[in-house]
């Protein structure tokens, strides 16, 4: 092989495209059919067989949240091997901030205060309620306050080189801390019973079947923006400074990388996604309190990661339809055996499924091609 | 997280006057000055872990362009060594300095790999995940900071090195592997390819045949003696006749319980009387 062939196939190996003509595609029809199903809703009545009820919008609505917060997790967990059992508190962060705004827009005026408040006698909105009756400014919440924190947070731990477990229990008390301090009514977020009751977005009624609609699409759409700018994360050369973080960090320092930098901008890139993510899913199930930043939420999303198959991207979104589709059919039928049935789907996939479905599908593809 | 800083920079450029010439033709990285011949000074350097020395007192100097074999039996303080220099560890008294400016005591690791010192583990670490051209990637000398990492692209004249640097390690065949199903000989060479793209000025060697067939170090003995002067080389080795191979008539230096105990020639080294109780029992 000569130096100009050589070049030429070098050059071809560098030629990374963001998704192969066929992954486009695929990816494509899915997005496409998810679209169509609130058009179906909307266009036909109830009982005709083309119509898909709006619980079933919800739902599936609900799910792509949950589906963009997994994939946030796999960013950090699947690629730079960062496990978090905090995310839980960046996806609640956003949905608090959301909330925020929708609190006072529901009201007659943006002045009057909630219930919550009259209870503690405070006549008017503290000083970090400001401004959120304008929406522009409760998105730049929506993704400052997770980012910021994980910014904080992870200076921290990534500089003292707090790595594997240790780094996982502490995201795990810097959420259940969170959780406590948001559970107190003091704290000025509605304590137990978080924010409910929302009326409008944007001048909308946030329970007409068109918002939904739009609300489903636009968590669609970031679903699809999250996929897209992961992949180019991921697919960069910085994409694979991340798996060499995950595989041998003390090399890489010794290649004249300081890890810090890298792990901290894939770990405040993962939080906006998951606050994003949980600002998109409180208007659709209409409540956000503390209970979103208990750990099992946190772990849960784990779950869905390691299922759909770490440091895949789709693997994750397909895990948090897959486990979820699950708990919504358990909790309906046999609610007393959800845990144990999560529990049982956990340590079959670690046994079993190390690659998740994903690695699972590859498995079977290679398989029927070397019989082929 | 500038690595050089400004006051540094500006010293090292205004130094390059006639005693620059001692860098053998190579081009010199700005940032470290090498106008008195040496790339690395280790004075009194002590390294103490709970009581015990694992360097003592130890000085050494070596030159720019210069092979320098450093042997000495078990838990002599080779490794340790090597770790002050690369930063890993802190010496607990005494000073680095490469070039005549920079104090490795200072510096964080990514920091002095940055600055020009390039190391080879014991154990062949290459990043088993990630294919062969994916490790040479990684590893050539650009600006690794977080923004230019994510926007790189490589250009023409960086993909020729790696195609020169794959020829070189007779790896161009397997540019597409992951690292991890190479041969152990293979995993030695490229991360000696390794080294090499990350364009150090002194490169550390830390046992780079160990394990190796003999035809895999007598392979690695010819790539190494292809780096003389270019590179400045420390190895750290155990096998004498790889030693032998690959000195030259260089200096070699024997350490022992964390200090220097001899330095010269193989010949002088192997005839002094010291070496040979160290080595064959006392």
């Amino acid at each position: 092989m000569n130096t100009q062939n050589t070049r030429v196939s070098l050059l071809d190996a560098t030629q990374t495209n963001l998704f192969s003509a066929k992954a486009w595609s695929g990816i494509g029809i899915v997005v496409l059919f998810f679209a169509l199903l609130p058009v179906l809703n909307l266009a036909f009545p109830a009982g005709h067989a083309l119509h898909v009820s709006a619980f079933a919008i919800a739902l599936i609505g609900k799910f792509i949240c949950y589906a963009m917060a997994a994939l946030a997790l796999d960013l950090v967990w699947g690629y730079a091997g960062i496990l978090s059992l905090g995310h839980g508190l960046f996806f609640a962060l956003g949905g608090y901030a959301c909330g925020m705004y929708l609190m006072r827009v529901g009201k007659p005026s943006p002045e009057i205060v909630p219930d919550f408040m009259t209870f503690l006698s405070w006549k008017t909105y503290p000083w970090f309620w400001s401004f959120t009756e304008h929406f522009w400014y409760a998105m730049l919440l929506v993704v400052l306050v997770p980012g910021l924190l994980a910014f904080i947070f992870g200076y921290f731990a990534f500089r003292s080189r707090i790595k594997g477990v240790y780094f996982s229990i502490i995201t795990q008390a810097l959420t259940f801390a969170a959780m406590l301090l948001f559970f107190r009514n003091e704290t000025g977020f509605g304590g137990n019973n978080g924010f409910t009751d929302f009326k409008t977005i944007l001048g909308f009624d946030i329970t007409s079947p068109q918002t939904r609609a739009f609300l489903y699409w636009a968590s669609l759409s970031a679903l699809l923006l999250a996929l897209i700018v992961g992949r180019a994360i991921t697919q960069s050369k910085l994409g694979r400074v991340l798996t060499a973080i995950r595989d041998s960090e003390s090399r890489l320092r010794f290649l004249g990388y300081e890890p810090l930098g890298f792990k901290l901008f894939i770990w405040t890139v993962s939080a906006v996604i998951c606050g994003i993510a949980g600002a998109l899913y409180v208007p659709q199930v209409g409540i956000i309190n503390p209970g979103e930043m208990s750990t099992e939420n946190s772990i849960e999303m784990v779950i869905w990661v390691a299922t759909g198959g770490r440091g895949t991207l789709i693997g994750p979104i397909i895990g948090a339809g897959a486990i979820n589709g699950l708990k919504t059919w358990f909790t309906s039928v046999v609610p007393e055996f959800w845990l144990y049935a999560l529990g049982l789907i956990f340590v079959l996939v670690t046994l079993f499924l190390p690659q998740g479905i994903v690695g699972l599908v590859r498995k079977l593809g290679q398989r029927t091609k070397g019989q082929a | 997280m500038s690595t050089i800083n400004h006051a540094q920079l500006e010293q090292a450029t205004q130094s390059n006057g006639p005693g620059g010439s001692a860098s053998y033709g190579r081009v010199k990285t700005p940032g470290v000055d090498t106008t008195h011949g040496a790339i690395l000074y280790l004075e009194s350097i002590s390294v103490i872990f709970d009581g015990f020395k694992a360097l003592n007192d130890l000085s050494l100097d070596i030159g720019v362009g210069e092979l320098r074999c450093i042997i000495g039996p078990n838990g002599a303080g080779k490794t340790t060594m090597m770790d002050v220099i690369t930063g890993k560890t802190k010496p607990t008294s005494g000073t680095a300095f490469f070039g005549q400016n920079i104090d490795l005591t200072k510096m964080q690791e990514s920091e002095i790999a940055d600055a020009g010192i390039g190391r080879k583990f014991q154990r062949p670490t290459v990043f088993e995940n990630h294919t062969v051209f994916e490790n040479l990637e990684l590893a050539m000398k650009m600006n690794k900071h977080v923004k230019p990492t994510l926007f790189a692209r490589l250009n023409s004249y960086q993909l020729d090195k790696i195609a020169d640097t794959l020829e070189l390690l007779r790896l161009t065949e397997e540019y597409k592997r992951p690292a991890g199903l190479l041969s152990h000989g293979q995993k030695q060479w490229l991360e000696i390819g390794m080294l090499l793209m990350q364009e150090p000025l002194l490169l550390l060697l830390d046992e780079p045949v160990a394990g190796m067939t003999d035809a895999e170090t007598e392979r690695t003995g010819e790539l190494l003696n292809d780096l003389r002067g270019k590179h400045s080389l420390v190895v750290v080795e155990h096998d004498m006749d790889f030693v032998n191979q690959i000195a030259q008539g260089g200096k070699v230096t024997v350490l022992c319980e964390g200090s220097v105990l001899a330095e010269g020639t193989m010949q002088q080294v192997q005839a002094d009387q010291r070496v040979i109780e160290v080595y064959l029992g006392r």
